[in-house]
């Protein structure tokens, strides 16, 4: 595989950035740890951000996830669980980080385009340009219990209602002229009359009218991710990201991804280079590829104990599975459902019980695995999952920086708050030997230090798109 | 069981209202820095360290957009841009350590699930100082400014009746999310591999008139346990305030005068609300009057200050206002003190008036022992002498949590 294969417009940059994900609510966070610490608590948030931000990472990610995860009926016990509001956690840290971005996970089913634009604006403008946005869509109606809307939205509508609503959001951060408001006191009025532009919109699920209360910040507006990996999902970020924070590590897999990720932004008119790619990751390392081999076992052990196992399997058995041992083969009664139904609110739901089964319990009797050690394996992380001592492991990445595969890495930390003390304290250093990590943030804008280009104003009307959401109302000048 | 008795802070509380450049609309003429700046982290931080330096104890941050911008063009005065407000609480919360943040948000034209889940989040990241300035968009007679907020949501106005309904159920849904998860919740046992103990979590299960919330929340219980809520008198139907739904009343009257006749009846009208009720476990929300206030500064009688804003822009405000001395300001102070738990004051100028509060005014009642005293790391509950509440799903018998701040819910110990 050579990078003559990605489309010959793509020029690798050579270099990689890091961002980290705080994501917490699933099994890759290890809580059984005596060094783990609060997952809610401010502290744990500071220490991981300023370490972040020592290690000169580009991004702060934090997830979101708007009903807790259910297991068998009832709250999910096993993992951490519980996390504060991504925007009112990175307000605070914007005042006690100055380079490192902020990015939010924010539901695109579940919010008003006005209020959540407002409230990215306002992250952008505290944190002096340093603000993204992770869009993502939902359309159970089981999350929908929470809200004034219930569940509204068609599985095949979420794009459509995306796309529209992340055209809103782009209409209202480009909705004031530069030099809209006075330069000083003695200005004939505060803001100059006609300098700020209403936003309309008029659709199938949701109508806006509205004046954007802000101007633009010092990167414009926003950055956009987006982790959609769907046909659909990679079309709506090639139009809409700038960044896709993808699910493809694995480097053929990432180089292969690239191509797709290219092919499809030039489809949509945008760059070969427009679309950064930083896929979720894993990190276990160590001064030596045994110790990090050594350190690996310790993790797993802790990620998936006994109990994890056995609910792991009994999401897609429907049943409790409590008599059997986890370290024993896998159960050799069926499913009791049709369907699998995964721990709500945790992805993947819908395959055919009895098959999936009848499937692993072949696969594990022909590796030999337990119940535990096919699990194990079985978990998303096990293809994102960086092991081997410092050096080796940036002899890896270095290969991915010289092909282009990705721009870089968001990784999950599998300890809070102290999960990155090593890799800036040792793997960072070993990048930046090779030449190919930032030795200084390059700017103080997320735009700036990821690279990305300004953005060209949003038209009031918009252009062209899949069809579906409906009229969008073009803004008046007053 | 003297509960009442026992709720009353230990002396006055002062708020500070610090939207902006002021409250006054021509505010933007008289600051020290440049119009935009009002719209960044610098000033945000300088204004609130300002406050919390003078001893005030909390400071609030409005958030509804200016009436005017329901026109087709953006408002000419001061507040035509605002910064949301609970991220602006949140912004500060780590640069600060005594003074309470109260932003406004909405509840009519809001999620509510959100609204208690940043609010919550708010608590954790202020480490328990946290309150809510609850607002139904419209009310007062601000009929433009609730076509606004409904109109950039797609809703239709929401008549008075609607309104207070709203209100009511926001913070209903507020408190219940707040309490879904108990205290303890989170247990960390190795043992059974469990980090959660289930049976500690709750649905909230709220079904209102227009819409239901199922819970539980999303972020385990604040640091408070329940956040302080304040409304302003008449927002909400008297049944929600008779059953607790907000800790505090925001008092306002057109004049200094009327105001303490309002005072009064406001405080009677509780006391009956309250005994009719027959709710006795709920404490009387404290009152808090609201004045505006223009004080003589920068070798210029406040009266002069004022003649030169109006100059500009009319300040129309349902509010009392005050113009005058520092030293009137302290007497009239005083004498509102020993009818309301507190005073929130709406400076026409920050840069101005603040810096007079600070010199003048606020050592002059201290000096008097009429203010409640300012400890760092204090909730705002401990700063209203409400206690730490234990949640409404415990079972009977919970003991009462008496730590607040950063230690109550979440740093269980790993082990």
């Amino acid at each position: 595989m050579t990078e003559s294969s990605i489309e010959g417009r793509f020029r690798p940059s050579g270099q990689l950035q890091l961002g980290i994900f705080f994501q917490g609510v699933n099994s890759g966070t290890v809580w059984k740890a005596p060094e783990s610490g609060s997952q809610t608590d401010f502290e744990s948030f500071r220490r991981i951000a300023q370490t972040a931000e020592r290690g000169l990472f580009a991004a702060f990610f934090l997830g979101e996830g708007l009903r807790l995860r259910e297991h068998l009926g009832r709250p999910h016990a096993l993992d951490v669980a519980g996390r504060p509001d991504a925007q009112t956690m990175l307000a605070a840290l914007a005042s006690v980080t100055s380079r490192i971005g902020l990015v939010a996970t924010q539901n695109t089913t579940y919010n008003d385009p006005a209020d959540l634009a407002h409230r990215l604006s306002t992250l952008d403008l505290l944190s002096g340009g340093r603000a993204a946005w992770n869009v993502v869509t939902t359309d159970n109606a089981w999350t929908g219990a929470n809200f004034r809307r219930g569940g509204y939205l068609d599985h095949a509508d979420r794009y459509v209602h995306a796309e529209a609503f992340v055209e809103t959001a782009k209409r209202i951060w480009d909705a004031w002229n530069d030099d809209a408001i006075a330069a000083s006191g003695t200005a004939a009025e505060w803001a100059l009359p006609g300098s700020v532009r209403r936003v309309r919109h008029e659709g199938q699920h949701y109508t806006v009218d509205y004046l954007p209360r802000l101007p633009r910040s010092a990167q414009h507006r926003p950055v956009l991710f987006q982790a959609g990996d769907s046909p659909e999902g990679r079309d709506f970020a090639a139009r809409q990201a700038d960044v896709i924070f993808s699910a493809h590590p694995k480097f053929d897999d990432a180089l292969e991804f690239r191509r797709d990720i290219v092919a499809r932004s030039l489809k949509a008119g945008r760059g070969a280079n427009e679309v950064k790619i930083m896929p979720a990751s894993e990190f276990i390392l160590a001064a030596t590829p045994r110790e990090a081999a050594d350190k690996k076992a310790w993790v797993r052990s802790l990620q998936i104990g006994p109990q994890q196992a056995l609910a792991y399997l009994e999401q897609f058995w429907g049943r409790e599975l409590q008599d059997y041992d986890p370290d024993g083969p896998l159960p050799g009664i069926d499913p009791v459902v049709e369907e699998t139904s995964e721990t709500r609110g945790s992805g993947f739901h819908g395959a055919k019980a009895r098959q999936l089964a009848d499937q692993w319990r072949a696969e594990a009797k022909e590796k030999g695995f337990t119940i535990r050690q096919f699990v194990s394996s079985r978990t998303s992380r096990a293809d994102a999952t960086f092991t081997g001592s410092y050096t080796e492991v940036a002899d890896r990445l270095a290969e991915y920086a010289r092909t282009g595969a990705v721009d870089g890495f968001n990784i999950s930390p599998w300890l809070i708050p102290t999960g990155l003390d090593d890799i800036v304290n040792h793997l960072v250093p070993e990048l930046q030997e090779r030449g190919i990590y930032p030795t200084e943030y390059a700017g103080t804008t997320l735009r700036e230090n990821l690279g990305l280009t300004t953005p060209v104003r949003a038209r009031s009307v918009p252009a062209a798109r899949t069809a579906g959401e409906g009229v969008t109302v073009a803004g008046r000048r007053a | 069981m003297s509960v009442r008795e026992g709720q009353q802070p230990a002396g006055g509380l002062l708020l500070i209202e610090l939207d902006g450049d002021g409250g006054h609309p021509a505010a933007w003429r008289k600051s020290r820095t440049a119009p935009p700046s009002v719209l960044g982290a610098r000033r945000l931080r300088d204004t609130v360290l300002a406050a919390e330096s003078a001893g005030f104890h909390a400071a609030t941050f409005r958030d509804a957009p200016d009436e005017t911008g329901a026109a087709e063009n953006i408002a000419p005065g001061n507040g035509a841009g605002r910064l949301n407000a609970l991220q602006r609480a949140a912004f500060v919360a780590p640069l600060t350590r005594s003074i309470a943040l109260v932003p406004e948000v909405d509840t009519v034209y809001t999620e509510p699930f959100h609204v208690a889940t940043q609010l919550a989040s708010l608590d954790y990241v202020s480490r328990g100082r946290a309150g809510w300035l609850v607002a139904a968009a419209g009310a007062d007679g601000a009929d433009g400014q609730g076509r606004v907020q409904a109109a950039a949501v797609g809703r239709e106005l929401a008549d008075s009746q609607r309104r207070t309904r709203e209100a009511a159920s926001s913070i209903e849904v507020g408190r219940r999310l707040w309490d879904s998860w108990e205290d303890d919740a989170v247990i960390r046992d190795v043992e059974t591999g469990r980090y959660l103990d289930v049976d500690r979590l709750h649905y909230a299960d709220f079904q209102g008139p227009d819409y239901s919330v199922k819970g539980p929340s999303i972020i385990p219980r604040p640091p408070q346990g329940q956040l302080p809520v304040l409304a302003p008198a008449g927002v909400l139907p008297s049944a929600a305030v008779a059953g607790g739904a907000a800790d505090a009343l925001l008092v306002s009257a057109p004049t200094p005068e009327l105001l303490t006749a309002e005072l009064r009846d406001a405080a009677a009208a509780l006391d009956a609300a309250v005994s009719k009720s027959r709710l006795e476990e709920h404490p009387k929300p404290a009152l808090v009057a609201e004045l505006d206030i223009v004080l003589d500064a920068l070798g210029q009688s406040a009266a002069g200050r004022l003649a030169e804003l109006e100059a500009s822009a009319a300040w129309q405000s349902p509010r009392a206002r005050f113009v005058g001395s520092a030293a009137e300001l302290s007497e009239l102070l005083a004498s509102l003190l020993t009818l309301a738990a507190g005073v929130r004051l709406h400076p026409a100028v920050l840069d101005v008036d603040l810096e007079e509060l600070a010199q003048l005014v606020l050592p002059e009642l201290r000096r008097r022992g009429l203010l409640a005293p300012v400890t760092p790391d204090a909730t705002f509950r401990d700063l209203l002498g409400l206690p730490r509440p234990v949640s409404r799903y415990a079972a009977p018998g919970t003991a009462v949590v008496r730590s607040t701040g950063v230690r109550s819910t979440a740093s269980t110990t790993g082990n």
